[in-house]
């Protein structure tokens, strides 16, 4: 977490800074929104659960919300200043901002409402503007029809495309993958990657899975009941997490640097090797870049724990190794197993410890389904 | 059958509704927008003429046009005489009277346009007023329609302010229903019956419109 923020760097335009206080309502009470940071060009994560005061502090940075009192500024331009009585209207900010809720016009066609922002243009320039970015999004056969007419992903790439086109100083994403299938997410996370390489702006992106962060993450803030609980690279604020919030907010225990070793393409599966030791694991195929760095994220409550080598099991990864340590907490038992120097944390009921007699040194098997191995690329 | 009276009601009830169609938008959008703490009243003043007998506020509005009146006097110095008992009087105390239903469809329908879509579109860089324009009133077109059906149904069946302001007078002032109520002092039951038949029919299609319209708006989304 950073003690203070560096005075702004004149020249470094294009970045948001946020220093607001907000009271804000949920439904487990009233809370105070309070933090203070910086965004630079690229993605930054806020991240945290659902309440935490993350669509407020959107909402307060878009001018639809006024903030109780602090500053905001944007691309080194003051939008909001409680001081001096500064509060530039929504409209005249040019953030584009896509809501939770997507809030496309029903009564508008897919084009119409990408070319709702871009009243200022000519009707030629406004047509040639939007139908490129409809291209772009691969949705310009959706132009002519209405958001009740075409499907969830195609709505959310709609809504997307929308806030886009009036090249925003700076984007704000409320929770834009949620209640997505999983191509079409990474579809999206493509679409938005691209969009960022050619425009280089703040955006803040809400999420409240830790997939996510690993996905697009350049820096991530951890907001919780209105406070920012850690800021850093999500490697650092996630993998090793010095608030037990972030852990428990990202929901992997197990986060492992890796790499690609073989492709399966007709099993549709891949071998990673895990940098912690000579493990390898057997996952999903997912599109990844070979060279680029991956993670590999696995719940502890995925893991099961046997004491004699199993046979005749459909998970693909059963690693041998040794119980280190045993953790009560509440109902569940933590084991941490070490597999040759990766260690795994295993979350077990007490009556599983019980029954298998598991004790410290105790010699184990670690057994993994495929499919509990989640890929978060880097 | 008075088609004298038929026409004239006619013209004044499209008149009517007309004019509250131009003038109630910007007042049921300063309704539903304004946060001013004495909203209230307002709302209250608009929504009285519901409540009060026809008689009462034609009472008041013959004392405003009256030549006792200022508006009275600087509309006698306009044209040389009053507007009591004028066409052009009538005209004023029904707007008051059909006011309400012509505002209060308006404002209950922008008042439910989903207040999301005004954030989008403020964060696409539309001032309220284009936003009001380009998404309030395309998502209000059935509450814009009941409104006007409704003051035009209001206005035709009007009897005690045409009563009080514009008197009875053949071809300027005497409008169906008043020729229904001479009618029947007439003792002319049947021709009275006539109208009267006419003035139902035509209530019970206009209101059928409108709530059809409203069932087939809520089924299919707005207005294709």
């Amino acid at each position: 977490m950073r003690a203070a923020i560096a005075p702004l760097t004149a020249g470094l335009s294009s970045e948001v800074e946020i220093r607001i206080r907000k009271r804000f309502h949920n439904p487990e009470g009233n809370f105070l929104l309070n933090v203070h940071f910086r965004a630079l060009a690229g993605f930054t994560i806020l991240f945290g659960a659902s309440g935490a005061g993350k669509t407020t502090l959107l909402d307060c940075v878009a001018g639809l919300t006024e903030p109780d009192e602090g500053r905001i500024t944007v691309g080194g331009e003051i939008v909001f200043d409680s001081e001096n009585k500064c509060n530039i209207p929504a409209w005249k900010r040019n953030i584009g901002y896509l809501l939770q809720d997507l809030a496309l016009f029903p009564h508008l066609t897919a084009e119409q409402n990408v070319a709702y922002g871009l009243r200022r243009l000519r009707t030629q320039e406004r047509e040639a503007r939007s139908r490129e970015i409809l291209m772009a999004f691969g949705i310009d056969s959706l132009r002519d029809r209405r958001p009740e007419e075409i499907s969830g992903g195609e709505r959310q790439r709609v809504a997307l495309a929308r806030a886009l086109v009036t090249k925003p100083r700076a984007l704000l994403l409320d929770e834009p993958l949620v209640a997505l299938d999983r191509p079409t997410k990474s579809l999206i996370l493509a679409d938005l990657r691209r969009w960022n390489q050619d425009h280089r702006v703040p955006i803040l992106f809400v999420t409240h899975s830790g997939e996510d962060v690993f996905a697009l993450g350049e820096e991530v803030v951890v907001l919780d009941a209105g406070k920012i609980l850690a800021q850093g690279q999500p490697k650092d604020v996630m993998y090793a997490p010095r608030v037990e919030t972030v852990a428990q907010l990202s929901g992997f225990e197990n986060i492992f640097d890796a790499t690609v070793v073989a492709v399966n393409k007709d099993r549709g599966t891949m071998t990673v090797r895990l940098a912690s030791g000579p493990v390898t694991l057997e996952t999903p195929l997912v599109r990844v870049d070979p060279e680029g760095p991956l993670r590999v994220g696995i719940r502890a409550g995925d893991i099961l724990l046997a004491t004699e080598s199993p046979r005749g099991l459909s998970a693909r990864n059963i690693v041998p190794g040794k119980i280190q340590r045993l953790e009560q907490r509440d109902g569940i038992v933590s084991a941490t197993t070490d597999c040759e120097g990766t260690h795994f944390e295993v979350h077990l009921t007490l009556a599983a410890r019980d029954a298998l007699e598991l004790a410290s040194g105790k010699n184990v098997w670690v057994i993994i389904k495929t499919h509990s191995c989640h890929l978060l690329a880097g | 059958m008075n088609w004298e009276a038929f026409w004239l009601t006619v013209k004044l009830a499209t008149l009517v509704s007309s004019i509250l169609f131009v003038i109630g938008i910007p007042i049921a959008h300063w309704l539903t927008s304004s946060r001013w703490r004495w909203k209230f009243l307002v709302e209250a003043v608009v929504a009285l003429p519901i409540v009060l007998p026809p008689t009462v506020l034609g009472f008041y509005v013959l004392i405003a046009l009256g030549s006792r009146s200022p508006l009275g006097r600087w509309w006698q110095s306009l044209t040389g005489h009053t507007l009591a008992f004028t066409f052009e009087g009538l005209v004023i105390g029904t707007l008051l009277y059909s006011l309400p239903f012509a505002v209060q469809p308006f404002a209950a329908s922008f008042a439910g346009v989903d207040s999301r879509l005004l954030r989008a579109s403020a964060s696409l860089g539309m001032p309220p007023l284009l936003t009001f324009w380009r998404v309030v009133l395309p998502l209000s077109k059935s509450g814009l329609i009941t409104g006007f059906t409704l003051s035009f149904a209001h206005t035709l069946g009007e009897f005690g302010v045409v009563l009080m302001v514009g008197g009875n007078i053949p071809g300027v002032t005497r409008t169906i229903s008043i020729d229904i109520y001479d009618q029947v002092q007439a003792a002319n039951y049947s021709s009275a019956n006539q109208t009267a038949l006419v003035l139902l029919i035509i209530s019970f299609v206009l209101l059928s419109l409108v709530f059809g319209l409203n069932r087939r708006a809520c089924a299919v989304g707005p207005w294709k």
